[in-house]
Parts: structure tokens; sequence; C-alpha cells
């Protein structure tokens, strides 16, 4: 297994998630903004940051990388991607998720260590076992533009089709975010994003473990390609 | 002469200044030449009213790799490994544009530690702003905090601690000192020097623009007064996305050894980054203005030479390499530009295209500033007035919660969720967690710690006495995680230094910093003076700004200050003994006047020396050292911390001759407030006091004993949110 994270100019959090994707176990390697191949990656993060500067919209310029065009065929073709805060906000700017990322509610950037639900993907979500299948996961979030907003139909249609991947826990919505939606995923399951950062939480020293599930879970997801 | 006397005035030299100039040049300077004079020679750039007192500081020691006069100072931390750190203040441009003078002072630092090849891995700010119920001042605490975040958060350096303090004495002239650290390869460090004569000079980053021209010596080194709002084309425009380009560039570029040397543009832009290169490589250097990227076309030479436009470095590059120099900038997409050379004159020269439009002996530009004497005097009281906020009888539960809710003692929290404070994976104690913030080192498999402290109505009290108490708290901030110092930084943060008054609290501060260092043996690496903070009412409270760095072997060992376990003994370690003078209590009273007790470096360096032996053992279940508000503070933010009350009883403090009001809320260094098991603190010969429990703080002192509810005490301590965005008048 081998993992590729994206690097962009103004990139802030891509040696952290290059450190996570080691800490499951995995080779990792940067690509930078301008390879157009994924040669040799089974798996890709976009990371946190703020790419080329994001002083128009957040992602709005990362989207027309090359880096990212191989990545959107990559994802077509079923491979795992995982977009991090600012590439949760990439990933939206492409279409490769819906919704966008407006600013906080607090119009404050916040950094603070938050509880997560983790929903099952439509695959295996069965009613019975729901409570023991969202596990809490404690992981940082950080960021000025979090909140997370669809239309209410697209808000009904991830909730019904099981795309709601992470939700904030009951009173910890930092942002304002609809629906208490920390993260999304594609229909697929194969593409999924999130505001909070779960390669600041694969460190005991540092404070929690538990974003090392949230990228297995997405190396799971995937058909490797 | 046919200078105009208005012109260099206007500039920031005196008449004998001026003449001084003429008889070095042999002439009268033109207006590229006094341009570029009245940058160096201002009090920002030459220190020409603190060098003489700066002398005194020990800067030697076994673990120093860079000392004071580098970009930034760095210490040893093993395996091959040093660590680079420096403070420096942006004071009057926050006073003026509280977001751009703010981010653009985060900028600046991280420039200086990226400049001497070290990578940002830690950021630290010292904010001290007027009280909280002016308009004026949650403006500039509203922008200053943003303007800190926005740079640090978008270049990816971890915001990891610092302090902020509401005085009335800033409320005109707000100070904001950022900190940086970084981490090295001891080897691959570079110095400022120029050096190969024949190298080119090589101009990276961004453009050079308006902006910020005469920032040394308009802004920087005279006193704030009406009309500063037409000062603002002074101040500079923060880019954190071309600063994040430069940096991995330098570094690459220094990784690769493909730099001579490397120096930050800063204060008084090319003219001292220039300057001071060839001065430091004992080398001339020649400029040609016709090849800096503008970012206006008609931009006179003078105006190109002090420009302060922000993310430019200067490097030197042996000519075969330029051309490498050159690709590199390109791949990070950030601008690059041949622009002089390198010379055995002993000149800089000004170049336009072929015209000379200006030529100065380095050494005359650099090094001959006039040095001058203070003058210090003594007042004969206390000169910042009073104001009183609390109820004369106040009850001893009333008193707590004011103090808890005074926004110098209050939790931070709104101030440091706002910064990154875990980008670079090395946090491994967060804001507020700790005394200290810890960083993992992995590269040196070991842990460093670091502390800002200075308390500056302390200092106010007593300048001597307060600015060692502000190096003791630093000392026991670090010993709270099991660091030792290895070093220390500081920002000198005075008013007028022509004037008797602060010229003697700068004068008594100084010396008190370098007995402190001296008898602690902790070598000064580094530091910035910042003068002429002044306001229409006078000074500013005298701040000395110290900021420590430690090392610790294990970070897992580093102990928090929350209470954690039910059951636990509490004790007092230390040579505490609390009195009112200079304390938030006296503030609130209004009864601040002049004298602090002398602090027992001796006792105290020996009781962080205890304390950092517990935690490195594991004995320990927390730690907090005693500071603002006193111990009933202290106890608060260990139990909020926790979750958990407690109850004491202080009488051992009145065997030290304590009232009970010192008892509860007097302040004073040397104190440790500790929990764990009751035999493991006796035997650390600490004084137990009473145990961790239940859900109230419970203090028997007499006739001023207390009861307050936790939840009544967070939520006091939680309250500086509620006054910061309180948008009334």
């Amino acid at each position: 297994m081998r993992w590729g994270v994206l690097q962009f100019p103004g990139s802030c959090d891509e040696r952290d998630a290059l450190h996570a994707c080691e800490r499951t176990g995995a080779e990792a390697r940067l690509v930078w903004h301008e390879e157009r191949d994924l040669e040799g990656v089974d798996a890709v993060v976009i990371p946190g940051g703020f790419s080329y500067g994001d002083y128009l919209r957040a992602g709005a310029i990362a989207r027309f990388s090359p880096a990212m065009e191989a990545v959107a065929e990559f994802a077509t073709a079923g491979g795992p991607v995982l977009g991090i805060c600012n590439g949760f906000q990439v990933l939206c700017e492409a279409g490769l998720l819906p919704g966008a990322l407006l600013l906080n509610e607090s119009l404050r950037f916040v950094c603070r260590q938050l509880d997560l639900i983790a929903v099952d993907g439509p695959e295996t979500g069965h009613i019975d076992t729901f409570e023991a299948r969202r596990p809490t996961l404690s992981i940082p979030a950080k960021h000025g533009e979090g909140r997370y907003f669809a239309a209410e139909e697209v808000l009904d249609a991830l909730e019904a089709k099981g795309q709601i991947a992470y939700c904030y826990a009951p009173g910890q919505n930092p942002n304002g975010s609809a629906r208490d939606i920390a993260g999304i995923r594609n229909e697929a399951g194969n593409v999924v994003g999130l505001m909070p950062h779960p390669e600041h939480a694969v460190d005991p020293l540092t404070g929690s473990t538990d974003g090392l599930r949230v990228f297995e879970a997405v190396a799971a997801a995937g058909v490797p390609a | 002469m046919t200078v105009e006397v208005a012109k260099h005035r206007e500039l920031g030299l005196t008449d004998s200044e001026l003449e001084l100039i003429v008889e070095k040049l042999g002439r009268e300077p033109n207006d590229v030449e006094l341009a570029m004079f009245s940058l160096l020679w201002s009090e920002h750039c030459s220190y020409k009213h603190s060098r003489k007192l700066l002398g005194q500081l020990p800067t030697e020691g076994e673990r120093v790799v860079m000392g004071p006069g580098e970009n930034a100072g760095a210490v040893d931390i093993g395996n091959g490994y040093a660590i680079a750190f420096k403070v420096e203040s942006h004071n009057h441009p926050s006073a003026v544009e509280p977001f751009q003078g703010a981010a653009t002072g985060v900028g600046g630092i991280l420039r200086d530690v990226f400049a001497i090849g070290a990578r940002p891995i830690a950021i630290l700010d010292s904010l001290r702003f007027g009280e909280l119920d002016s308009v004026r001042s949650r403006h500039l605490l509203d922008g200053a905090v943003r303007g800190i975040g926005h740079y640090g958060n978008s270049i990816g350096v971890a915001t990891v601690g610092g302090e902020v303090y509401f005085e009335a004495p800033y409320e005109h002239n707000c100070l904001v000192n950022a900190m940086c650290l970084g981490i090295a390869r001891t080897k691959d460090m570079v110095r400022a020097a120029a050096a190969g004569v024949g190298n080119a000079v090589v101009l990276m980053g961004a453009t050079t623009g308006r902006d910020g021209i005469g920032g040394a010596s308009v802004l920087a080194s005279a006193e704030l007064g009406e009309g500063d709002e037409a000062k603002r084309p002074t101040v500079q425009v923060g880019d954190p996305f071309e600063e994040s380009k430069v940096l991995e560039c330098c570094l690459e570029l220094l990784e690769r050894g493909l730099l001579v040397s490397l120096q930050d543009l800063g204060a008084a832009g090319l003219t001292s980054s220039a300057g001071e290169m060839a001065s430091a490589g004992g080398v001339g250097i020649d400029i040609d203005v016709a090849r800096v990227p503008l970012r206006e076309a008609d931009m006179e030479p003078f105006e190109i030479m002090v420009s302060e436009s922000q993310e430019r470095m200067l490097g030197v590059v042996e000519p075969a390499r330029v051309v490498e120099v050159l690709a590199v900038c390109e791949k990070w997409q950030t601008g690059s530009a041949e622009i002089g050379i390198v010379t055995d004159s002993g000149q800089v020269r000004i170049l336009r295209g072929g015209e000379v439009v200006g030529e100065m002996p380095v050494e005359a530009l650099v090094d001959s500033c006039p040095l001058y004497d203070l003058e210090p005097a003594e007042p004969e009281g206390w000169i910042y007035g009073n104001r009183a906020t609390l109820a004369p009888g106040a009850s001893s539960e009333d008193t707590l919660l004011a103090l808890l809710g005074s926004p110098s003692v209050a939790s931070k929290r709104w101030v440091f969720e706002q910064y990154d404070s875990l980008v670079g994976s090395r946090t491994v104690r967060r804001p507020e967690s700790a005394d200290a913030a810890v960083l993992q080192v992995p590269e040196a498999s070991n842990a460093i710690a670091v502390s800002i402290d200075g308390n500056g109505r302390r200092v106010a009290c007593d300048p001597h006495a307060g600015t060692i108490e502000a190096v003791l708290e630093c000392a026991q901030n670090l010993a709270c995680v099991g660091a030792e110092p290895l070093g220390l930084t500081n920002c000198l943060n005075f008013g007028n230094p022509e004037k008797p008054v602060p010229a003697w609290q700068l004068d008594r501060a100084v010396a008190g910093l370098a007995e402190v260092c001296r008898a602690l043996g902790v070598p000064v690496v580094g530091g910035n003076v910042s003068l002429y903070n002044e306001g229409p009412e006078g000074p500013i409270y005298p701040t000395p700004v110290v900021a420590m760095v430690g090392e610790l072997p294990d970070p897992a060992q580093a102990c928090g200050s929350a209470f954690t376990k039910e059951g636990d003994a509490i004790a007092l370690l230390g040579p505490f003994a609390p009195t009112l003078a200079g304390s938030e209590l006296a503030k609130l009273r209004g009864e601040l006047e002049m004298g602090l007790p002398q602090p027992e470096v001796e006792v105290i360096a020996a009781a962080c020396a205890t304390v950092r032996e517990a935690v490195r053992a594991g004995k320990l279940s927390s730690v907090h050292d005693v500071s603002d508000g006193g111990l009933g503070c202290a106890l608060a933010e260990s139990a909020i911390a926790g979750g958990i009350g407690c109850s004491i009883d202080v009488q051992p403090l009145r065997e030290r001759g304590c009232s009970p009001e010192e008892t509860l809320f007097g302040e004073g260094t040397g104190g440790f407030l500790l929990s764990g098991d009751r035999e493991v603190l006796e035997k650390l010969g600490a004084t137990p006091l009473g145990r961790v429990g239940g859900t109230t703080i419970e203090i028997a002192a007499g006739d001023r004993s207390l009861t307050v509810g936790l939840v009544a005490v967070e939520s006091a301590w939680r309250s500086l949110r509620t006054q910061a965005e309180h948008d009334g008048a």
C-alpha cells in the first residue's frame, strides 16, 4: 500500500499527512502539484493548508492543477481519495464532492480538539448495529472556512444514501455546519472529505491516535487503481 | 552647509549626527545617502541608546551555537541539531494598523529564523493592550490576534504559546512581540556575513514597492502621538503565501549548499541587509537599483533602498551557482534577480544602471553611529496612576472571582483557539495544558520547552526586581514540564530613553537581567530593543519580555497543570512569601505603588531543580507555578483544568509572616503548587496544604476563608470572550 500526498505551494499539513500514512504501516510519498502522473500510488491524500495562498476562494485554484486532474481520473476509476480541510475544500471545488465550505459562523479561525462521530458507509449500514458502528473519535479541527453548506435536497440525499461520513458530536459543531456535518463521501464511497485533521491524531504524545481509523477506512473504501 | 536642516530632522537625525556624517563622507550626503544613514543610525537599527547597557549580558555557554549579532540565536540540542530562536517587537506598526502590524511582525521573525537555515517550528506572542473597557483596546486586540493567526496559520507554523496583559499604560501604545523557534542541522546553518569578492548578490521573494517607507525611523524610533493615522503608509502589508514559497526556496537552497550567506530584509529593507552583510564580512557591496524588480516603475533610488516591502531575502552566491539558484526560485514560483556584487572597496555603492547615485564607506554607514549614555533618574513615586475597580470590602469569594475574571488573569482560550497550535506534529503540551509549551524533537530524540514572560506592572514597581522575576518565572515554567534551560532571548520594550525615568527603568532592568542570567547560568543568545513606546499620557510600563528555551529528555513526562486525581495531596514548594505589592489585587483596588520584595534567586533556582527532577521521574500528578492572582488563582486554574475541586489550609504560609489576604491573593516568585502522593511531596521538601477533591474550592485562611463552587469559578475565568467581543462603548 502506497499513499500519495499532494503538495501545492501553500500546503501546510503535507508532512504531517505523510507521517500519518506511514503510521498506518503504509508507504507514502509527496506528489508535487505539477505532476500529472500518480504512478505507483494506491491512495491519495489532499492535505490541509492554503493552496496557492487561497486568496480567492479556498481550493478554487488548486482544482485546476495538473495533479488534481490526475486525482479526478484516479477517483473516477475508484481509487481512494481523502481530502482533509483544504483538501475537502478542493474536492468540493473540483465537483468530486457536493456542497461547499463557507466562513465559520463566528467569522474566526478555530483550533480545537473535538469528538467526531464516524458514520458507516452505504454498503454496511445496518440499523440494528448502528450505535456500535458509530465510534466517537477525538480529532482536532483547525480552520476559518469550515461551515459545510449544501441545498436542503442535497443534504437529504446525502443522508438517504449514507454519504455523511463524519458528524460533530452533539454540541461540538465549531463552525455552524449544516446538520453538524464534519465530513462526507461520494456515492461510490471512495472519495472522502472532512474538515477536522485526522493526521493530527496519530500519536499518543500529541493527543490521540483515533485519526488512524480515518486513514484505514478510506484505504479500505476504494478499489485500488 | 547647503543641506536643508529640516530634511535630516524629518528623517530623525540630530544636527550633530548630520555633522558627523558630513565629516565621515568628507562632503554633504545626497538624498539617497541621507535616507540610508537616517535608517541605519535610527535607534531601531543602531541601538544607540541601549548598546552600552547590553554589554553586561552574559552571552557565553557551552550549548550556544549562535549568539547575539546574528539573525537569531541558537542552542545545541544534541545529535547534530540546534534550536534557533528570537523575539522581536512590532509595536508601533500594530498601534497604527493592528492586523497588518501584527501579521508582518510574525512574518519578520520567521524570516530571521530561516535566514540562518533553520526551519520554523513554533511561534509565540507576547501582547499588551489597554484595558478592555476601551473601544480602542478591543479593536487593537481583535486586529492583532487576527493578524497573528492570518500569518502563522497560513504559513503552517504552529503558534504554541504566549501571554496577553491588559493595562492602561498600553492604551495608546500596544505591544506586539512575536517569537519564532526553528530547527536546523548545526552544520547547515549560515551566518549573515557577505564573503567572496566577485560573488553575486541575489534578491529573492516579493517585488519592491512603496510600502513601509521609513518604518524604522519614522515609526519605530519616535513616540506615537497625534496624526498617527497619517503614518499608515509606513506600515507594511504581509503576504504569508509569498513567505511560504520564499521559506521553502531558501531552505532548499541552503540544503543544496548553493548560498554563501543569507540575510532577511526587515526594518530598513535593502539598506540594512546590504550594509550589515558587508559590515559583517568586512567587504564592500554594489547594488544596482535598476535591477530590483519593482511594483511601481517610477520608484526613486532612495525609495528602493529604504522600502520595507515584506517577504524578501538577500543571498550571496558564487557566480557559477547563480543559474542553479534562479532555477530553484523558479520552481517555488518566487521572484529572483541578481542585483549586485560583493567588492573589496569597503564601500556600499548604489547604482542606477551605469550611474552611481550613492557611495558610503560601510564603516561609516553601519558602525559609526554615535552611542549615547543614558541620563537616568529614579521617579519620586508611582507615575502611572491608579484606578480602583473592585468595591472596597469585597468578600474573599467576590475578590477571587474578580481576579479570575480580570482579563490579564482570565483564560486566554479565546485568543489561542484562533491560532493553529498543532501543525508540524510536534506539540506535546498545548496552550493552557501546562506551564510551558512542549514540542517533541524526534531528530534529536528529545523535546524542547519554551516560555515567554514579562509582567510590566511589576517591573514598573521595581525594574530591577521585576525583571529578575520575569526570568525566574520562565525558569519556573520550564521546571514544571521537566525542562532544563539552554538559553534566553529578550525584547526590551521601554519608553523614550532620552527622558530620565524610562532611562532609569531601562538601566535597572538590564542590570537585573544580567544579574539573574549569570546566577542561573543561562546565556542570552539574542535580543531586540523597542524604545520610544509612549503615548500622550506618558511611557508604557517598562516591559522586558523574556523567552527561555529548555530541553527535556522525554516529552511523555512533561507534567500538566491540571489536578488529575481525587484524594491527591496538594503542597507548596519553594520560598514563596507573597505580598500585595504590584499584585493584580493591588491594581483592582487602585493601590499600586513603588517597591517589590527582592527575589531569592539561589533558593528559587534550587526549587526549580527539585521540581525538574521530580517531573522527569514522574513523581507528580500536577505542577503549576504560582503567578498572577496568587495562590487562590493558581488553585482555581489547576482545579478548572482538571474539573476537580480542592480544599486547603494556608496556615503554613501564615507562619512565613503573610496575612490571610496575602496568602490568598498575594504575589511573589518562587512558588510551585504541586499535587500527588503526600509522602512523595513531603520528601521533596514541599509543605502540604490540603487535598484534591469535591466540586468546590475551599480555602481556610482565618477571617478571609472562602468556599466557591467550581462552576462559578470557571465561568469567571472563561469571561475573556465576552469582554473582548463586547461591542458597546
